[in-house]
């Protein structure tokens, strides 16, 4: 298996210089199964990889040496553990039912080729990014994932405001890089080399310098995964087509921030400050985009919103210490937020292109398949019990639990929060009376079959995902911890009591049951349906502005840079820079007017010269 | 008897000079021409001079050549010379300013 590692990038990679090259002049059948089959090739290939790592451990494929100076040798070389299978499981496995569905999402678009070559190239380098045996490795798959980003939220460029929002996902995420980068550094100035295997077997003889090295990669998982400061891009890289938004924008590319600090997790576990800031970040994130999410009308903003805070819970995970759990959380997130996402691009599929929830409504008929799969993603989301959700997100109240109960409170309102917005949307978009255009109500249809499979698969996935991590309650066998334990074995484990975790099982299947029959109460017994932006006054303006933040940031660091750049550019350019080199060719010019009064024309004048200079040489010659 | 070298010398200097000075201060074309067969001639001679002088051909010969190019130079000289005054209706050469910038 080993020797055939590197087909598993290089196949996505192939497919996006096939799509990329010649896709304008394939027919679109073509286009799709070629990056559909790439896809499922480097699945069928992770799958088997997964296989062995199972029968035989983990190994690495060392392919060649990349950069060679000095003694320091950086390879290209993947390492194939239990952390990077799941991943790519994830990877391919979710990315090859979002080209499924993007297949019929995207079929009428003019930029279809395109927009798989972007796909496959994404894939690719978010499998380099998960596979990778050094931090050099994965900073090129990451910024590969923060390219294609980039590309697929503008992907309808011709829209002004959508170029905005992809430039904006993309400079914060170098603001987050740069901290990477620099991490990457320090990394390199305290060990000598950056490969995992040697960072972590060193990593206890510099137990000091650790601190500063997880904060510095904590600001690009910042970046990149959408965490308070870092976070506002997310919610404006919805501009990018549905599929987009489910596969990097929920699904994956999100998750490389947690990636990254679980991967680390030898140094996290030496640095407690670090993990301490992680765990605040996180829980202010879930906090404070959980009340944003409540108020927002956009189908996708909500969910975007929705995402920043399950990042969030992610990141308290990794702060306790339990990584296992974040990446249980991470993988039940990335089926039902994918499929949540895919459902909403079902949604905006019938409806015409809309994505206002105040003009939905009643759509369960019309969208059957569309609708109950979206209520499963609905009750995995809030952690209704026996969904995916449930599990992972019970799983990290309790080890916030056994941190310290105000954390656990906090975490445990956030999760309310994730239940009244995930209400809201659900029962103001499926249930009621339609509010849209007449003609929008003719135009309404159950979206293709190529689009409905993923939907179902992914359903199921996010039914019955959860059945991998079962508290000790329910069966000593967490089959996740299990797997995982080799990538995380100094990281301590919390077993919450049997009496606490029956608690909460009480407390939430009481406390959803009020919100759910409150929230339907609210929207369709007495059909209110949410005010327009204006409308809306004190505390939930402040909320459907989303705290103000983008005006902020605005006001903090986008006028004053630009003031920078206009002074930098009238004064430091247009005047210094230009003054020197204006005064140069003036004084160029000035001596050559002089110069110039020699050359009048006159015969005897340049006689005159002549005589003059051979006078002159004669003088040298006879008297110097 | 024989004349010395210094004086050829001398006569030469002379008649440069009297060529250079001609071609300084006149302003007529043809007068220019003239001062400068002058310069020449006064080169010619004492070629020539130093030729005897020392015994041996080659300057005389080289004379010779002298006189053939400067024959073909006032031929040129007198044609532009030609068409100029064709041109201007003058050979004053203080008017013939065009070659400027």
């Amino acid at each position: 298996m080993a020797d055939l590692v590197y087909l598993i990038p290089l196949l996505p990679f192939l497919g996006f210089v096939i799509n990329g090259l010649a896709g304008k002049r394939l027919p679109k059948p073509v286009v799709a199964t070629i990056a559909c089959g790439t896809i499922l090739g480097s699945f069928i290939l992770s799958i088997l990889c997964f296989k062995q790592v199972i029968d035989e451990g983990a190994f690495t494929a060392v392919l060649y040496d990349w950069i060679s100076v000095g003694d320091t040798h950086i390879q290209i070389a993947f390492q194939i553990d239990q952390l990077s299978t799941m991943m790519m499981l994830i990877i391919t496995g979710i990315g090859f039912l979002i080209h499924m569905y993007s297949d019929g999402y995207m079929h009428h678009d003019d930029g279809f080729h395109r927009f798989f070559a972007y796909l496959n190239l994404f894939i690719f380098s978010m499998l380099l990014l998960v596979m990778g045996s050094n931090y050099m490795l994965m900073f090129f798959g990451w910024e590969g994932v923060g390219l294609c980003s980039y590309l697929l939220i503008g992907f309808w460029y011709k829209n002004k405001e959508f170029g905005v929002a992809a430039r904006k996902a993309f400079i914060m995420n170098r603001i987050g890089d740069l901290g990477l980068l620099l991490g990457i550094f320090m990394i390199f100035n305290t060990f000598g080399s950056i490969e995992y295997a040697d960072v972590f077997k060193n990593a206890y003889a510099h137990g000091d310098s650790t601190n500063i090295i997880c904060i510095l990669l904590f600001v690009g998982a910042m970046g990149k995964s959408a965490q308070i400061p870092l976070y506002t891009w997310l919610p404006d890289a919805m501009a990018g087509p549905t599929p987009v938004s489910a596969l990097i924008h929920a699904a994956t590319m999100v998750t490389a921030g947690i990636y990254l600090v679980v991967r680390s997790n030898v140094l996290y576990i030496m640095s407690p400050n670090a993990s301490e800031l992680i765990m605040y970040v996180g829980l202010a994130t879930a906090m404070i985009a959980g009340t944003i999410g409540i108020k927002q009308n956009d189908i996708k903003k909500v969910l975007a919103y929705s995402t920043v805070s399950q990042l969030g819970y992610m990141f308290v995970a990794l702060g306790v210490g339990a990584y296992t759990t974040a990446m249980f959380h991470l993988l039940t997130h990335a089926f039902f937020k994918a499929l949540l996402f895919l459902g909403s691009g079902s949604v905006i599929h019938g409806m015409g292109g809309e994505q206002d929830i105040r003009k939905m409504g009643g759509l369960k008929k019309a969208l059957p398949i569309t609708h109950i799969t979206f209520l499963i993603g609905t009750l995995a989301i809030t952690g209704v019990p026996f969904f995916s959700g449930f599990f992972s997100k019970d799983e990290i109240l309790a080890m916030a639990h056994g941190h310290s109960d105000i954390v656990f409170t906090l975490l445990a309102m956030a999760s309310v929060l994730t239940a009244i917005y995930m209400f809201r949307l659900y029962f103001l978009v499926f249930r009621g009376n339609f509010r849209g255009t007449h003609h929008q109500k003719e135009h309404l249809h159950e979206s293709p079959m190529s689009m409905t499979i993923p939907l179902m698969v992914l359903a199921v996935l996010a039914s019955v995902a959860g059945f991998l991590g079962m508290p000790g309650w329910m069966s000593d066998n967490h089959i996740l911890n299990h797997f995982l334990h080799p990538i995380v074995e100094g990281s301590s484990h919390f077993h919450p009591s049997e009496f606490f975790e029956y608690t909460v099982l009480g407390i939430s299947i009481v406390v959803l049951a009020v919100i759910i029959f409150s929230v339907r109460n609210y929207y369709i017994t007495k059909s209110i349906v949410p005010e327009s932006d204006e409308a809306e006054t004190g505390f939930s303006k402040v909320l459907s502005h989303k705290y103000y933040i983008d005006e902020i940031y605005n006001t903090l660091f986008v006028k004053p840079i630009e003031a920078l750049s206009v002074f930098l550019h009238k004064v430091v350019d247009n005047q210094i820079v230009d003054g020197i080199v204006n005064s140069i060719a003036w004084c160029v010019k000035q001596s050559a007017n002089l110069l110039r009064l020699l050359q009048d024309g006159k015969l005897e004048w340049y006689m005159v010269g002549m005589v003059a200079g051979v006078l002159l040489i004669l003088v040298f010659n006879f008297f110097m | 008897m024989k004349v010395p070298i210094e004086h050829y010398i001398l006569l030469s200097t002379v008649l440069f000079c009297i060529g250079v000075m001609g071609v300084l201060l006149r302003r007529n074309a043809i007068i220019l021409l003239m001062c400068v067969e002058i310069m020449l001639n006064a080169v010619n001679l004492l070629m020539a001079s130093f030729s005897t002088y020392h015994g041996d051909a080659a300057g005389q010969i080289f004379v010779f050549f002298i006189m053939v190019v400067a024959a073909a130079e006032v031929a040129v000289g007198l044609a532009l010379i030609v068409m100029i005054y064709r041109n201007f209706k003058t050979t004053d050469i203080n008017l013939f300013n065009k070659l400027k910038w």
